[in-house]
């Protein structure tokens, strides 16, 4: 700091300060506009051959696990058939690309910088080209319009809650994986995960579970998230054992700790 | 509430001379003090607190009792101030009563043990235990006074009343034997048996359907290799007393990945029925990993191998969980094609071993 302050009179300063701002402008300058060139090309070209540009996005973020034509390898599974579906859910809540994932399973994390809407639409197009499988749903799909929230709650509760609870909170599975929960996820992501299975999770697909039941299940998921907690604070609202452990840590600590005051002996003055 | 004028003989006792929230005047305070303590120090052992540091008590104390009455007066406001009419305004209510209220208790609480601590004399005291029997002369009297009421009763002279009042007391003795009833009857084979039982329905093969929507379920839908759904009787979608034995889940597996404690014939084109309730407690075991084919008890982790007939790998469970004969019906639908072989849920005491006699009729037919 006073180095700084003492240099600030120094007859070099100036240009140096100067220097450091052409460059800084300059670097923001090309890095924008690379950005905008090849978006703009993009859409200039108008009709981006979707399947060959996701088979090189492949060939270069995912083909080390997935394989060759992505027949799978003992790093990853194969994804022959998953289906567009299954590379948006999981390319879009950031659990691939999973490079250096080395947990139980994979997590929902940021995206990296290279993962845009766009990508993942072109690896999800090669992925489909090998062997079909669930497409991505519309905004119609999944939209929670004239959805029956009751009716969503009702086989949300039959089928989903055992693992993700009631409220969407997720849960404990065996060997360290876990249901996460259910509040990030966007109906996108709601209805790709049940029709295609990530993970653990089992598939529940459109002829067992209708189209129009999902978005009632969608909207029953969406809506709780907005519920107000009766009493105060929700506790991450997966019920008793918070609660429990709450009344137990604090609650019963604080009552021995008053009773222990409260019948201490005080000490006596000797006089 | 004593009122202290001057030149008048002050009392023995150690209540505070003067009204909450008045105060004297100094040369009043301090002469009080010295008097006080100079009273109180002439019994022996009985210490009381620096006058200093009672008054700090008195002072917190006294700030609590405030919070109270403040807490008291905010309870009726709350009362008064937020109507029940809908779920959210309920919440708000139930917050803001049980936090006035919370506080009001706590404030009186917190300011009782303060006062006793910090402005009371702190000494041992020891009591004598007297003896429990009463002196002769007490029970002498007792005896006497029970013997002549007992004959001015009649109760020896005029044995018709006598015998009417035991008669009287006798039925309302045995009224709580009597209710014991309801704790039958017994189940006798009721826990052996499910609605899926064709017999049960008159020879009809009740149909799967999903539960929460109650659709029936066509085999050729149900085609998702991984694919789990929950699952009920039909015509029994909302009667809990059968739902409580007979729900179950559906789980799709590979052909590959079945083991041979599957029983091949029950299953069909790779679907297999499971028992929802788990064999230790009971409890819904509905979490299935379709890439472990566990399915696992979220109440005690009794784990199980779908492809492996339901065996427990894992956790307090000490038996698969029974496997469904399933098929379908001329429509496609899957159907119960009978009864569980075994009892669902957890052990029960005439339960017996339930698998060893289905080995033994399976070798003796």
């Amino acid at each position: 700091m006073f180095r700084i302050t003492a240099g600030r009179r120094h007859p070099l300063a100036r240009y140096a300060v100067l220097l450091f701002a052409l460059v800084l402008a300059g670097s923001v300058y090309t890095l924008t506009a690379l950005g905008d060139q090849s978006a703009d090309a993009a859409i200039a070209t108008g009709k981006v051959d979707d399947v060959a540009e996701g088979e090189k996005l492949f060939e270069a973020h995912c083909m080390s696990c997935h394989g060759t034509d992505a027949v799978g390898t003992a790093a990853g599974p194969t994804l022959v058939g998953v289906g567009a579906a299954a590379v948006d859910f999981q390319m879009s809540s950031g659990r691939m690309p999973a490079a250096t994932y080395s947990g139980a399973q994979a997590l929902r994390k940021p995206l990296p910088e290279w993962v845009t809407p766009e990508k993942i639409r072109q690896i999800g197009a090669y992925v489909q080209s090998l062997g079909g499988g669930p497409t991505v749903p519309t905004k119609a799909d999944v939209s929670t319009e004239g959805a029956d929230m009751a009716k969503g709650g009702e086989l949300f509760r039959a089928n989903c809650i055992s693992c993700h609870n009631w409220v969407g909170a997720g849960g404990a599975l065996t060997e360290g994986k876990f249901a996460p929960p259910l509040n990030e996820a966007t109906p996108e992501q709601i209805y790709e995960a049940m029709i295609t299975g990530p993970q653990a999770m089992p598939v529940f697909n459109d002829s067992v579970i209708s189209p129009q039941e999902k978005r009632d299940m969608i909207a029953y998921i969406v809506g709780v998230r907005n519920q107000t907690d009766p009493g105060g604070f929700g506790l991450g609202r997966i019920g008793p054992v918070t609660e429990g452990l709450v009344a137990w840590i604090a609650g019963i600590s604080a009552l021995a700790l008053a009773a222990i005051w409260i019948t201490a002996k005080k000490r006596q003055t000797n006089d | 509430m004593t009122d202290h004028t001057p030149g008048t003989e002050l009392p023995e006792d150690r209540a505070p001379k003067r009204v909450i929230g008045t105060p004297s005047p100094a040369s009043g305070t301090s002469l009080l003090g010295r008097e006080e303590q100079a009273g109180e120090a002439a019994v022996p052992g009985v210490h009381p607190p620096d006058e200093k540091k009672a008054r700090r008590a008195e002072r917190i104390a006294a700030l609590c009792f405030f919070i109270t009455f403040l807490s008291g007066i905010g309870f009726i406001a709350s009362y008064v101030a937020f109507q029940v009419n809908t779920v959210d305004n309920t919440a708000v209510s139930n917050l803001a009563l049980g936090g006035t209220l919370t506080l009001a208790l706590l404030g009186l609480a917190v300011g009782i043990v303060v006062w006793v601590r910090g402005v009371m004399p702190k000494y041992n005291l020891v009591q004598e235990r007297h003896p429990m029997r009463s002196d002769a002369e007490t029970r002498s009297y007792v005896g006497e006074t029970f013997l002549q009421g007992a004959q001015e009763s009649g109760i020896t002279k005029r044995p018709l009343l006598r015998r009417t009042l035991l008669a009287a007391a006798a039925p309302l003795g045995l009224a709580p034997l009597v209710l014991l009833k309801d704790l039958g009857p017994l189940p006798e084979t009721k826990l052996r048996h499910t609605v899926w039982s064709p017999e049960h329905n008159g020879g009809k093969e009740l149909r799967l359907v999903v539960e929460g929507s109650g659709q029936p379920i066509r085999a050729a839908d149900f085609n998702s290799p991984g694919g789990l759904l929950s699952v009920v009787p039909e015509g029994y979608e909302h009667d809990l007393t059968a739902l409580a034995k007979a729900t179950l889940i559906l789980i799709n597996l590979r052909p590959e990945e079945i083991k041979s404690g599957t029983n091949k014939n029950w299953m069909h084109n790779g679907i297999v029925a499971y028992s929802k309730i788990c064999t230790h407690v009971g409890c819904p075991a509905a979490l299935y990993e379709q890439t472990t084919h566990h399915i696992l008890c979220p109440c005690h982790q009794s784990t199980f191998d779908a492809t492996d007939g339901a065996k427990v790998i894992f956790g307090p469970a000490a038996r698969p969980l029974p496997q469904l004969p399933i098929g379908v019906d001329s429509e496609g639908y899957l159907v119960a094609k009978g009864d569980f072989a075994v009892p669902v849920g957890p052990s029960f005491w005439e339960r017996g071993d339930a698998e060893a006699e289905v080995r033994n009729q399976g070798r003796t037919s």
